[in-house]
C-alpha cells in the first residue's frame, strides 16, 4: 500500500466517514459544473426535496454544446438551447456561482478552473467530466464522476469512494525541441496501455514534470484517463504557486503564506511509498501521432504502423477494427498520411502556450488547399489572451478560423464536426470510432504544433522539420 | 424505498456478448444523445452506429438480434467503458434491459456509475469471460445466475464461475446502500466538521 504520498495525504484529510459497506465517505473540496451532465442531477436533489448543501463550493460554466462561430443567444440548436436554458435556470434556483458568457469568464471547465484560481493544492476536486484529472497538476486529487454523483456532490458534498493504489510514473530529463507536453502523455499511454490505469492514481514525477509549465502539467494530468487513470498529479511546487498568486479566486494578503504552508504540507515525503514504479526518459519521446481508435494505438511520427502480426485474440481484434475504420495499412508510414480537417484547442491544448506554439509553426505560411482548419480558445480568458499578442492576425492569415471558446470538435456536441470519412489532426484527446461526429470520420491525435504543421502540408509532418 | 427494497443479491437472465477490447462509452453511446436534458429516452440508443446504418437499417448487432431477446447479462471482454464519465453509457444499457455486466476489467468511472444505478459489474478471466460469451451464442437460452452474495456466476444446467467484485461494491448490493445520498446525508455533522478543519474551507 502507498504511504507518505500526496494521494494519501489528501485523501485522509477529506475523509468524512467509513460507511457501512465499507466505502470512505469523502468531501468534494471543488464541485465544478457544466451544461451536459447537470440537469439530471439537479432534477433529483429537487425529487428527493433537497438542495445544494454547500453552494459556494459548486461553480458553473458552459462549454460541451457552445456553438463556436457565434455565441449569440438562442442558439440555433432547439436542444441546445433547452440544455442553456437548463443550467441557467439550476444556477439561479440553487444558488450556484455561473461563469456565463456575460461574465467574460465562460470556456471549457478546466481551462476556467485553474485560470479563476479555484483549483489548488490539496483540495479534492470533482466534476462530472473525466478529463477532470486536468486539475491534477495543481497536486489535487481530481477525478470524473457519472451524474447520479453529482447529484450526491449537490446534496451532500461527499461521494461515496473506494481507495486507490498510486503509481509513480517518472520522466527525466530534457524534451527534445519539437516534442512537447502532449507526446510525453501519448508515450506514457503508448507504454502503460488504455487499460494499464485502472485502479490507480498516477503521480508524475521526475525532472521532465519538474521543468514544466502548469499549462504542460495540465496537459499531461489531462490524459491520465486515457491511460485508465482516473486520477493523474503532479506535486506543487514553485511553478504552482507562482501560477496561482494573484488569481481571483486564489488566496490574497496574510492568507497567502497560510496557504503555502498548507499547500507545501500535502506534497508526497521523499520516502513515500508506492504501489508501483515506472521511469522513462525524456530523450527517449519524439513526436508522436496515434493511427488508431484508443489514444494507446499511436507511433513516433518517424515511424511505421505496426504489422498485425504483434497482436493475438482480443487484441488482434481491436487492431483489425482500428485498421478497417482507419483505412489505414499495417506497416505503412505514419508521416505523410493525408488530413482533410485540422482542429486545435480542447481542454488537452486549447491554452495560452498550446495557441503560441501552434502560432510558431503556422506564422507565415498557409493552410493546404484541401484542409479546413480551426482555432478553439479554451476559454474566453485565453481567446482575449491571445488576440492581445496577435496571434488571432497570424492564424486568419494561414487560412485557419478563429473561433469562440468551447469544446467543440473535441467531442462533436456542438455544429462543429467531421463529414463522411474526413480525417482530422487533432490536438484533443480521444481518437473513439465516431468521437468528431462522424460514424465514418477518423482521428489523429498530436500535439497542437503537429496539427499546424499537418494543416500547411496537408498531411501528417514532422514539426521538428518546420521548426528546423 | 428503504434499503431493503434495493438490495441486489442475485440476478438471474440470458446473455448478451459483445465482444471485443477497450469498447468506449463513445460507442456505447454516441455523444449527439448527450443532448437530452433527461435520461428517459436513453433507452434507445445504447451502441447505435454500431447497430443501425444509413436510414436506420438494422447491421445485425447481438442487441437487435432476435435470439438475444430479453437478455439482460451484458457479457463483455477488456476494458470496457472507457472514455468519458457519461452516465448516459450504463444508463442507456439499463434501460435497454441490461440488469448486469461481465467482462474481463471495466473502467473505473463506468463501473462506479454501475454501481450508482444498482448493476451489478463482475469481471472474471479472460477465458471465463469467452466461454460465457461463447455460451450465450451457441445457446442463448441458457440461464446465468450473477450471485453477489458469493461473487459467482451460476450456469443454468452447469458449472459454477468464480467471479471478482471490489468489496465496498459487492457490499452496497447487497446492503441495498448503493443509492449513496441516504447514507452521506446522515453524516452532515460530521461533513461540516470535516469541511471546518480544511485549510482551504475555512479560508486559511
Amino acid at each position: 500500500m502507498a504511504k507518505g504520498t500526496l494521494y494519501n495525504k489528501v485523501w485522509d484529510a477529506h475523509v468524512v466517514d467509513k460507511l457501512p459497506t465499507g466505502q470512505t465517505q469523502l468531501f468534494i473540496g471543488l464541485h465544478l459544473i457544466h451544461e451536459v451532465t447537470s440537469p439530471q442531477a439537479f432534477d433529483m436533489v429537487a425529487e428527493k426535496g433537497l438542495k445544494v448543501a454547500y453552494p459556494h463550493r459548486t461553480f458553473a460554466t458552459v462549454d460541451h454544446i457552445v456553438p463556436t462561430q457565434s455565441q449569440a443567444r438562442p442558439f440555433a440548436d432547439a436542444e441546445a438551447e433547452a440544455m442553456m436554458k437548463a443550467i441557467e435556470k439550476n444556477v439561479a434556483n440553487f444558488g450556484v456561482p455561473f461563469f456565463d458568457f456575460k461574465s467574460g469568464n465562460q470556456g471549457v471547465v478546466h481551462i476556467v478552473g485553474p485560470e479563476q484560481g479555484l483549483t489548488q493544492p490539496g483540495m479534492t476536486v470533482a466534476c462530472g467530466d473525466s478529463h477532470t484529472s486536468t486539475h491534477g497538476a495543481f497536486g489535487s486529487l481530481a477525478f470524473g464522476i457519472g451524474t447520479t454523483q453529482v447529484r450526491d456532490v449537490l446534496a451532500t458534498q461527499c461521494l461515496a469512494l473506494d481507495p486507490m493504489k498510486v503509481r509513480r510514473v517518472e520522466v527525466n530529463g530534457k524534451l527534445r525541441p519539437g516534442v512537447y507536453a502532449k507526446d510525453v502523455i501519448l508515450y506514457i499511454i503508448q507504454k502503460l496501455g488504455v487499460e494499464g490505469g485502472i485502479g490507480y492514481a498516477y503521480e508524475f514525477a521526475g525532472t521532465t514534470f519538474d521543468g514544466m509549465t502548469m499549462e504542460e502539467r495540465m496537459t499531461v494530468c489531462n490524459m491520465a484517463i486515457e491511460g485508465g487513470a482516473r486520477i493523474g498529479y503532479v506535486n506543487p511546487d514553485q511553478t504552482t504557486f507562482d501560477y496561482l498568486k494573484g488569481r481571483p479566486y486564489a488566496p490574497a494578503g496574510d492568507k497567502w503564506e497560510k496557504a503555502l504552508q498548507y499547500w507545501k504540507s500535502v506534497a508526497s515525503d521523499k520516502d513515500a511509498r508506492y504501489d508501483d514504479q515506472v521511469v522513462f526518459k525524456a530523450g527517449d519521446i519524439e513526436p508522436i501521432v496515434t493511427w488508431g481508435i484508443n489514444p494507446a494505438q499511436s507511433v513516433g511520427v518517424t515511424q511505421s504502423l505496426p504489422s498485425l502480426s504483434g497482436f493475438t485474440g482480443n487484441a488482434l481484434q481491436s487492431a483489425e477494427l482500428a485498421f478497417k475504420h482507419m483505412d489505414l495499412k499495417p506497416g505503412a508510414p505514419m508521416a505523410g498520411t493525408p488530413i482533410n480537417v485540422a482542429f486545435i484547442g480542447s481542454c488537452t491544448n486549447g491554452r495560452l502556450s498550446d495557441l503560441r506554439e501552434a502560432a510558431k509553426v503556422a506564422k507565415g505560411k498557409h493552410v493546404a488547399a484541401s484542409v479546413r482548419a480551426f482555432v478553439v480558445p479554451g476559454s474566453m480568458k485565453v481567446k482575449a489572451a491571445a488576440e492581445k499578442e496577435g496571434l488571432h492576425e497570424v492564424f486568419k492569415a494561414a487560412g485557419f478560423d478563429w473561433r469562440e471558446a468551447g469544446c467543440s470538435m473535441c467531442l462533436a456536441m456542438n455544429p462543429d464536426k467531421l463529414k463522411g470519412p474526413e480525417i482530422s489532426a487533432s490536438s484533443s484527446n480521444r481518437n473513439f470510432i465516431g468521437r468528431q461526429g462522424s460514424k465514418t470520420g477518423r482521428t489523429l491525435l498530436m500535439s497542437p504544433a503537429m496539427v499546424a504543421a499537418a494543416a500547411i502540408a496537408g498531411k501528417v509532418t514532422d514539426v521538428r522539420e518546420v521548426l528546423a | 424505498m428503504t434499503a431493503q427494497d434495493l438490495k441486489i443479491l442475485q440476478i438471474t437472465g440470458t446473455g448478451v456478448p459483445v465482444t471485443g477490447n477497450d469498447i468506449d462509452t463513445d460507442r456505447i453511446i454516441p455523444a449527439r444523445y448527450l443532448k437530452e436534458i433527461t435520461f428517459s429516452n436513453m433507452g434507445k440508443y445504447p451502441f447505435y452506429d454500431e447497430r443501425f446504418g444509413e436510414g436506420g437499417v438494422s447491421k445485425g448487432h447481438p442487441f437487435d438480434d432476435p435470439k438475444y431477446k430479453g437478455a439482460s447479462v451484458l457479457l463483455v471482454n477488456q476494458n470496457f467503458g472507457c472514455g468519458s464519465s457519461r452516465e448516459h453509457a450504463p444508463q442507456s444499457l439499463m434501460r435497454w434491459g441490461v440488469k448486469a455486466i461481465v467482462g474481463e476489467s471495466f473502467a473505473e468511472i463506468f463501473a462506479g456509475n454501475c454501481t450508482m444505478l444498482g448493476i451489478p459489474v463482475m469481471t472474471v478471466t479472460p477465458a471465463d469471460a469467452a466461454r460465457l460469451q461463447a455460451l450465450a451464442k451457441d445457446k442463448p437460452s441458457t440461464k446465468l445466475t450473477m450471485d453477489v452474495e458469493k461473487t459467482r456466476i451460476l450456469v443454468e444446467g452447469g458449472e459454477t464461475i468464480k467471479a471478482q467484485m471490489p468489496e465496498p461494491k459487492r457490499q452496497a448490493l447487497i446492503a441495498g446502500t448503493w443509492d449513496s445520498t441516504g447514507l452521506l446525508l446522515a453524516n452532515a455533522a460530521k461533513t461540516a466538521a470535516v469541511a471546518q478543519k480544511l485549510p482551504y474551507v475555512s479560508g486559511f
